[in-house]
């Protein structure tokens, strides 16, 4: 009889070592030169450093992390100052290209070398909006920033969200007045191309009551080939009482980039979201996203698609929260997944005592095109009160054999076909999406992945 | 002048033998119906010629210009000429009739020019309009996700309609009138003849003789046990409606 073999999952030094983020307390933001940095926020940051230093990497051990591992992540060789080739200093055209005909509301592009393009009419600023990047905020917007920024993502949450506030430097902002109503949607992009580089990302949407805005935003970088690079960010939101935001999210980043995001809405009485958002790049993300409805009468959407092939990794962990009676949510997240790529999909629908009345749904659909492509669906209800309504359904299947012979059968090829077949398949998510400028920025992502 | 030809085709299907030497030629101008029971092989037939992969051809050819297209995949069969009316459309969900449609117009303009840079969307719009006023379809059937949520009537519309754009040089068409009313029934089959001329060689199955009122068959063919048993001219289509198909059965033993 052969002796049985103990096997044990324990972390090699190596491994460790590789994982082990090179920054230090001077790298952060103002370290050097204190007073460029306004107080609060260097007070900011360093809770944020001590907290990232006291939070361990997250390992499958923790449940939101056990379908994705980050002992691939080598944080040792990462840099928060890249060098880059000229011609990647500026983003690709097509992300410059104007969403709504040929006009914005405004436009932020952030490019490396802290070049800021800003496009803003003179119009709303006059109505006291604000629609700025971040290091500018620091400067002309330091109270505002003080009464708003954390209060909606906190740097307790983990170890990312705390080295995102200890770093973070780019990001955009923007703040709609009371009774201010946006007919136009702004923009803003990020951009940063860079070998090995960290790059950290915040972003503050704040929508006071009786207001409505439509907001994209889109961070890309280019594929690098060597070595990894990393992103972590922060999104915040929050949407007043009676208020209409439209939120529209793209996630192009290169296949070098390891994504850590943790995102959240808040959404105040009579408030209504329509989130929706696109992932296509990285390496491996994970993305905590959450709808916490905090006012009787909100409601919150959430739309979704995300495109893999290659070896990629896209983990995307949603929570519905329903914090007041009379709530309102629903998800719906599509997934199609090439060559040997994975997503997971974790999705919770929270109902917290005392809300009565809240109508909970969360869909997650998965169409796999290659049999060695996996999608891990795993919903999930937590229901506290007991006069709600709340359901959801997860599905992975295949490309319909019957419905590629049909298409075939009419002279399309088989690229071509399943290309429609996915096209199809999205298009309840681009049904959701406002206008045409974005939709087709969505379509030509999904044309792209297909090759 | 193009042909398809069938010689001695056999076909399993899940390891069992279903056609068992099928002869028959189609020409360019010509409507043949074939008929028979269910469960006699027509379908199969139907599904072997545009070349589905469930159906294993283990002896036979079938000849269209040139080629044996038993060697060609589905896509390669459409860029010859051939087109095959489905019996039960496929819904593609999220993927509208006119996006799909021009889809397959620019694969058969691509597959004859590569360097074809597709159909001008004008061009392409003036055609399906006109195509769908011969069908009496509203335009904006145009804008609906392919055969979904359909009705019966309109899937099969929607497939005589496609043949129309398409402009195959044979057409089979697989129990076309299958679950239609006699109302939509008349109006798919005025959609064929409208397309019947001597470009167009159709291969009408089906079960019933009602279609081939509307639909006027040049010659008739009875299928039993997966052979043609009996061809002729448009009476046999009559002589089974009131005779069905019992007097066949001893034919089918002398050939077994």
């Amino acid at each position: 009889m052969a002796t049985p073999v103990i096997v044990t999952r324990k972390r090699r030094e190596s491994e460790v070592e590789l994982n082990r983020f090179p920054f230090t307390e001077k790298d952060l933001p103002g370290f050097e030169q204190a007073d460029e940095v306004p107080a609060f926020l260097r007070e900011y940051r360093f809770k944020g450093w001590n907290l990232f230093q006291t939070i361990p990497m997250p390992t499958t051990n923790d449940e939101a992390w056990r379908r994705t591992d980050l002992r691939g992540l080598r944080a040792s060789e990462l840099t928060l100052r890249a060098e880059l080739p000229k011609r990647q200093v500026k983003p690709p055209r097509n992300l410059l290209k104007p969403l709504v005909g040929k006009k914005h509301g405004g436009q932020i592009i952030l490019v490396p070398t802290y070049q800021t393009i800003h496009q803003v009419s003179d119009e709303w600023q006059k109505q006291g909006m604000i629609f700025t990047d971040f290091r500018t905020a620091q400067k002309e917007h330091a109270e505002w920033l003080s009464n708003t920024m954390g209060q909606i993502v906190r740097p307790e949450e983990g170890k990312f969200a705390a080295l995102a506030t200890a770093f973070a430097e780019d990001g955009v902002l923007v703040y709609i007045p009371r009774g201010v109503r946006l007919k136009e949607p702004l923009h803003s992009v990020i951009w940063s191309p860079g070998t090995r580089l960290a790059r950290f990302t915040r972003l503050l949407i704040w929508v006071d009551d009786d207001a409505e805005l439509t907001f994209v935003h889109e961070v890309a970088s280019p594929d690098q080939q060597d070595g990894q690079s990393f992103h972590a960010g922060i999104v915040e939101i929050h949407v007043g009482k009676g208020s209409h935001l439209t939120f529209v999210e793209m996630q192009s980043w290169g296949r070098d980039v390891w994504n850590f995001t943790h995102e959240r809405a808040r959404v105040d009485r009579d408030g209504t979201l329509d989130w929706i958002f696109g992932s296509v790049g990285s390496q491996l993300t994970k993305t905590f996203m959450e709808i916490d409805l905090v006012g009787e009468g909100a409601t919150g959407k959430m739309s979704g698609f995300y495109f893999t092939n290659g070896n990629q990794h896209l983990d995307h962990d949603t929570q519905q929260n329903h914090f007041a009676p009379h709530t309102t949510s629903d998800l719906l997240f599509k997934g199609a997944l090439q060559d040997r790529s994975r997503s997971v999909w974790q999705g919770m629908i929270y109902v917290a005592p005392g809300a009565q009345k809240t109508d909970g749904y969360q869909a997650n659909r998965n169409l796999t095109l290659s049999p060695h492509a996996r999608a891990d669906s795993i919903p999930g209800l937590e229901i506290m009160a007991d006069d709600v309504r709340c359901t959801h359904g997860a599905t992975v299947g295949k490309v319909d054999e019957e419905q590629l012979f049909y298409l075939l059968s009419r002279g399309i090829s088989r690229k071509e076909a399943i290309r429609l077949i996915v096209e199809g398949f999205f298009e309840p998510i681009m049904e959701r999406v406002p206008y045409g400028g974005v939709r087709q920025r969505f379509r030509t992502a999904i044309k792209q992945k297909i090759g | 002048m193009s042909e398809l030809q069938i010689v001695d085709l056999h076909v399993n299907v899940n390891g069992k033998e279903i056609l068992k030497g099928v002869n028959l030629t189609v020409r360019q101008g010509e409507v043949h119906a074939l008929m028979g029971p269910n469960g006699t092989g027509k379908s199969t037939l139907a599904y072997t010629l545009m070349g589905h992969p469930n159906y294993e051809v283990t002896q036979g050819e079938v000849w269209f210009k040139g080629q044996n297209i038993l060697e060609l995949e589905a896509d390669q069969r459409a860029h010859l000429g051939l087109f095959l009316a489905f019996q039960y459309p496929v819904a593609i969900p999220g993927v509208s009739v006119a996006n799909f449609l021009r889809a397959a117009i620019n694969a058969r303009r691509k597959a004859e020019n590569p360097e074809d840079k597709g159909i001008p969307i004008p061009e392409f719009r003036k055609q399906l309009k006109k195509v769908m006023d011969t069908l009496r379809m509203d335009h904006s059937f145009a804008g609906r996700y392919l055969n979904d949520g359909f009705s019966g009537g309109e899937k099969k519309r929607a497939e005589v309609l496609q043949m129309a754009m398409l402009k195959p040089e044979i057409a089979i068409m697989d129990e076309t009138d299958s679950g239609l009313d006699i109302d939509a029934l008349r109006i798919v089959a005025e959609g064929v003849n409208t397309l019947r001329g001597p470009d167009l060689g159709v291969l009408v199955i089906t079960h019933y003789q009602r279609i081939l009122n509307y639909i006027k068959p040049d010659i008739v063919h009875i299928m039993l046990d997966g052979r043609i048993v009996e061809s002729g001219g448009p009476d046999l289509a009559l002589h089974l409606e009131e005779h069905g198909y019992d007097w066949l059965k001893n034919k089918v033993e002398v050939i077994a």
